[in-house]
């Protein structure tokens, strides 16, 4: 009985320690880069050179704001059109052509089959070769246009969706196909009337992943879609990296303002993103 | 037409019986092969034929517009300059640390974090949020943070009386600096896949411990670490694969400087292209691409095989 209450005490003060102490440590190590951002992003020019971590003397956070929009001709208004375009266009062309292919897989027995995984699996692992890319996006006519981006991250994330679709698609039962076919509807109807609206909770899932993945892409837009007219918001930042060197209130601004959508998705869809990344934990 | 065709041929294996097998021949199949067509179609044209052509392209002297077949060179001026060696070093070592210090961190985090301690929710998100943070927003975040003189860190370890390096001006150091922000914004992920992992196993198996006496280190050593394996293997392919491309967290911290004591693969083929030899930027994706191969490929193999052994 009274080893019983020693150890729920135990329990009480190892829960309130060690929380605390994860508390403090993270705060020290995670949360004083987002402050540092931020406290920079709202001070004057004078006084951000100074890169201190304290709290702005005098704020202007909306003026650097102003400011930093305002910059190259109101090239972050271009650059945040273009990567919304780039991410909303490749995700939804993404989870199409995936769910489609994902579908195909899990339900039909083809010799094809162990081809079509093999290829699967090499897109999550190999590297993409760059200077042929852009050999054969020039010969297509569609290398630097933000339609060649976009069918470039289609093609690059694309493994992963499949092996997501794939997955769910087992779950759900062949006599749903069955009935509906029965019912007179064909291979289309079936699958997009019937099927896709299934996957809803994996489709949610999957745009979500590979919107953060797109819209943080860097690699591909500084080879594919090179100049400032299709620069995307992680270029522009790139570029304001050597241009602001001497205004980092306008450069932390920037970072701010890419970071916040980031903030806001993991607000809303927590679960979906932690179920998406983590996949795979468990089974291997 | 063709569809029907396709379906005898591809069904015919799977059915059973005979007639079965006319029936469905004579149908249009329910799960057309077509479904496969726009997503090959694209992955085909920007995937697999550049991947393919590569192998040819990092054999030629090479200019966009035309190319001159010669040899092996390419590979023999990798090999030969010393820097472009090094780059393959440097990528061996990145990915080695940064995916070890992702497992250990990762699963030390995870067991803490699904513990009964309070402000459990809130901590696992602080943790897993700079994955969601772009890596050039960390990188640049950090390359001011890391500043020799005004920087943050070494700023803070004045206040304790020592004298921080030159996080990214010292040559010895730039690789280690930037592999430790990638695990910074990295350790996240493979916490929260190592919190999958432990949560799904069986509270039956830690009670049974402990009526036989474990304590909790026993506990960790012989019943959570030994079911890790699955989750452990994700943890490891999936920052091997990512560690061995990093380019994005090194062009933005260092661009491979200073000198070329931070250079990686990724950062070299850039590099060559940017300075226009297509040849050898092309022949540093090969080489890339067979390291990936060589590393990934057996190590998928034995860690998969390992768990059918036990």
């Amino acid at each position: 009985m009274s080893t019983a209450v020693q150890t729920s005490k135990l329990n009480r003060t190892y829960s309130r320690l060690g929380g605390l102490a994860g508390i403090i440590v993270t705060a020290v190590v995670f949360l004083v880069p987002f402050a540092f951002i931020f406290v920079t992003a709202s001070k004057t020019r004078a006084e951000a050179s100074l890169l201190e971590f304290s709290w702005p003397t005098e704020w202007a956070f909306v003026e650097n704001l102003v400011e930093v929009v305002q910059s190259r001709d109101y090239i972050l208004i271009t650059a945040f059109i273009n990567s919304t375009i780039l991410t909303v266009g490749s995700v939804t062309i993404m989870v199409v052509v995936s769910a489609m292919v994902g579908y195909v897989l899990q339900r039909r027995k083809s010799r094809w089959n162990p081809l079509i995984n093999f290829l699967v699996l090499a897109g999550l692992i190999v590297p993409p070769a760059v200077v042929p890319t852009i050999w054969v996006m020039q010969g297509l006519g569609i290398y630097k246009t933000l339609h060649g981006l976009i069918l470039i991250e289609v093609a690059f994330g694309m493994a992963f969706c499949i092996l997501m679709f794939r997955a769910f698609v087992s779950t759900i039962p062949r006599e749903l196909d069955e009935a509906a076919t029965m019912d007179g509807a064909g291979p289309v109807r079936l699958f997009f009337k019937v099927i896709f609206p299934l996957l809803r909770s994996v489709i949610v899932t999957v745009i979500v992943v590979q919107s953060v993945t797109v819209f943080n892409d860097f690699q591909n837009p500084l080879y594919f879609l090179p100049g400032d007219k299709g620069a995307t918001v992680q270029v522009t930042l790139y570029n304001f990296q050597g241009q602001f060197s001497t205004s980092w209130n306008l450069l932390f601004m920037d970072i701010l303002l890419i970071t916040v959508p980031m903030l806001i998705m993991y607000i809303f869809f927590n679960r979906q993103i932690v179920a998406g990344m983590t996949s795979g934990a468990v089974k291997g | 037409m063709t569809d029907t065709l396709h379906a005898r041929t591809q069904e015919a294996p799977a059915s059973i019986d005979a007639p079965d097998r006319t029936r469905k021949a004579r149908k249009r199949s329910t799960y057309p092969m077509w479904f496969y067509a726009p997503a090959g179609v694209i992955y085909g044209a920007l995937f697999v034929i550049p991947t393919f052509a590569s192998f040819y392209f990092a054999l030629t002297r090479w200019t966009i517009f035309d190319s001159e077949f010669i040899g092996l060179e390419n590979f023999t001026t990798f090999f030969a300059e010393p820097y472009l060696f090094e780059s393959l070093l440097n990528t061996l070592f990145y990915a080695t640390f940064t995916s070890g210090a992702k497992v250990v961190l990762g699963l030390l985090l995870a067991v803490f974090l699904s513990s009964q301690i309070i402000a459990r929710g809130y901590l696992r998100s602080v943790v897993f949020f700079p994955v969601l943070v772009s890596a050039v927003g960390v990188g640049v975040t950090f390359s001011v943070l890391m500043d020799p003189f005004d920087g943050l860190i070494n700023k803070a370890l004045a206040v304790f009386g020592v004298e921080g390096p030159g996080w990214l001006t010292d040559p010895d150091l730039a690789l280690f600096s930037v592999a430790f922000v990638d695990v910074w914004r990295g350790v996240g992920l493979a916490t929260l896949i190592y919190i999958a992992g432990i949560v799904a196993i069986p509270q039956e198996y830690f009670e049974a411990a402990k009526v036989d006496g474990a304590n909790a280190w026993h506990r960790f050593w012989h019943v959570t670490l030994p079911l890790m394996r699955p989750a452990t293997t994700t943890v490891i392919i999936l920052s091997l694969i990512g560690g061995l491309r990093s380019f994005d967290l090194i062009w933005t911290m260092t661009k491979g400087g200073p000198g070329f004591s931070s250079d990686v693969l990724a950062s070299v083929v850039y590099k060559q292209y940017q300075a226009g030899f297509y040849g050898l930027s092309t022949a540093g994706n090969v080489v890339l691409f067979v390291l990936v191969a060589a590393i990934i490929i057996p190590l998928f193999w034995f860690l998969n095989r390992k768990e059918v052994d036990q």
